[in-house]
């Protein structure tokens, strides 16, 4: 078990419950799907992953260890494991720098870190950017440009290559494809299971879109009201019993 | 080279930062070589020369006490402009990192800072710089203390704003789960975004400034003296000012000068960044 997650709630205030007694748990090289409406608490649930924000009840833990951890040498370990992707690409990169700059803000803080992808040379910071623009299917001369004269893809491209620079364990994608059109969707979402084979992560991946998840995921979890309403295999997903709510989903899905 | 090039010929095509810039350099030189040409002491007193008319000799006459005008008003831009200059540097260098800290640390530092600052805005700033001038005694060291404790909270209030409605934009969030520290994320981010809005405030706010100092001197709280600063030497010439008007109306051009030249740069500068912002947002 890599990460596991028990009767997690959090309220915003005393009549809004975000998150109502949530468990789960993911392995080791798993992908599971979270689906929801607007409003179900599944950015909430990401964030309180990643730390950013606070819960009260439950427990979760990574690889053993409580989440997140308040020792700094400890949060270290956990920022170093556990990356987030968010679902705007457009404010997900600092306007006023270029791209390697940005592409390279978790690698300066983890310089210890010596990824596949760089094989072992020693290049300069430029370079090293250069070869993670690369790595995400982007040209090199990217580098040097800003975000405003960059698509949506590519920004979207940009940030899982920050995100996965320092090679996480745990990569949490709160819909990374949102903002983007149907076929750069499938081409990022390639992107990420192709990594994920190569890198053997647990992919979180938040979404409102049950064909994206469906795409990407062994499990999917359905969360309505900030509750877990259905919990399934991929393999299940027609099933007879499955919950109304999950069967709408599917229903309202294939109509577009 | 051709970018830089383009940006500089769209900032020079504005007329207010054109107008602006002609003045700057004009000012600048005025500070920078005049202490080296005017013709005469701007202190040496000259009783036998007082009250002279402009000619030749005197370009813009001498005053009560004989001083040669022209060469007090050059001699003064340095100081007056030079003051108004160090007041909002120095306010910028208070108020900037305490807004970046306050708004993004937010919590308890926040509440603290923002408490002193509504505690000192409810005080008018003129008043304020009158009453902290008054009690650590009339000199011009004392009323850019009093400035500066003045202006850093119109700095500070702005620089926070901004950082709130910044710090929730997914970069800033993950530049956090990056493991960056608070200060790098501020550097990097959070400085670089306020920067060309604290640019523009502060070239408004030197000829705000400017007018604060010489205001304060003119009612004898700042330059004392012989000082040949702009408000002083407005007060020293009230007393004559029927007989001999140039005695007020030249300080009075200089300090207008100035700050026209400053409000023109302020607004070529934000029309400049606005349109740039603009671009970005398209």
């Amino acid at each position: 078990m890599s990460l596991v997650v028990e009767g997690l709630s959090k309220n915003y205030s005393k009549n809004l419950v975000a998150l109502n007694t949530i468990s789960f748990s993911a392995k080791k090289g798993e992908c599971i799907g979270i689906v929801g409406e607007s409003g179900s608490g599944k950015s909430t649930l990401g964030k309180v992953l990643v730390g950013l924000e606070n819960y009260k009840e439950g427990t979760i833990t990574y690889n053993g260890a409580p989440v997140v951890p308040t020792k700094r040498s400890r949060l270290r370990e956990y920022r170093k494991n556990v990356q987030m992707i968010f679902q705007d690409s457009s404010s997900s990169l600092n306007p006023k720098l270029p791209v390697w700059e940005s592409v390279l803000e978790p690698l300066d803080n983890f310089k210890e870190c010596s990824p596949a992808f760089l094989e072992g040379q020693n290049l300069s910071r430029k370079e090293t950017a250069e070869q993670l623009l690369i790595m995400v299917g982007l040209d090199k001369e990217l580098a040097g440009r800003y975000p405003e004269e960059l698509s949506g893809g590519q920004k979207q491209r940009v940030s899982i290559a920050r995100a996965l620079s320092i090679e996480p364990s745990l990569l949490i994608c709160d819909e990374p494809t949102a903002s983007l059109d149907v076929t750069v969707q499938v081409q990022i979402l390639n992107l990420l299971k192709d990594f994920q084979k190569k890198m053997d992560m647990t992919i979180l991946f938040i979404s409102h879109d049950i064909r994206a998840v469906t795409f990407l995921c062994e499990q999917i979890i359905v969360l309505k009201n900030g509750t877990i309403q259905d919990q399934f295999g991929i393999n299940e997903l027609y099933h007879k019993s499955r919950h109304p709510y999950t069967k709408a989903l599917i229903e309202a899905a294939s109509i577009q | 080279m051709d970018t830089v090039l383009t940006k500089s010929t769209a900032l020079v095509r504005n007329p207010n930062m054109l107008g602006g810039i002609i003045l700057a350099v004009f000012l600048a030189g005025v500070m920078f070589l005049g202490g080296a040409l005017v013709p005469y002491d701007p202190f040496k007193i000259d009783m036998g020369n007082r009250l002279q008319e402009a000619s030749t000799l005197h370009w813009l006459g001498t005053d009560q006490l004989g001083r040669d005008i022209f060469s007090r008003i050059v001699f003064g831009a340095k100081l007056t402009i030079g003051l108004g200059m160090l007041a909002i540097f120095m306010a910028v260098c208070i108020g900037v990192p305490i807004g970046l800290i306050s708004g993004y640390i937010g919590g308890r530092m926040d509440a603290f800072f923002m408490r002193i600052i509504d505690g000192i805005l409810t005080f008018p700033d003129f008043i304020l710089a009158i009453a902290i001038a008054g009690i650590l005694g009339p000199s011009l060291t004392n009323i850019v203390i009093a400035i500066v404790l003045v202006r850093w909270i119109v700095y500070a209030r702005v620089v926070r704003g901004l950082v709130l409605s910044e710090k929730e934009k997914e970069y800033v969030l993950v530049s956090k789960t990056s493991f960056s520290s608070p200060i790098k994320t501020i550097r990097l981010h959070l400085l670089p975004h306020v920067m060309p809005d604290i640019i523009v405030m502060a070239a408004i706010d030197v000829g705000k400034v400017i007018l604060l100092i010489s205001a304060l001197s003119y009612i004898g709280l700042g330059a004392q003296p012989p000082i040949p600063e702009w408000g002083a030497m407005l007060n020293d010439g009230q007393g004559y000012f029927q007989v001999k008007p140039s005695l007020m109306v030249y300080p009075g051009l200089a300090i207008m000068v100035t700050v026209l030249c400053c409000n023109l740069l302020g607004d070529g500068l934000k029309s400049h960044f606005d349109i740039r912002k603009g671009r970005q947002e398209l």
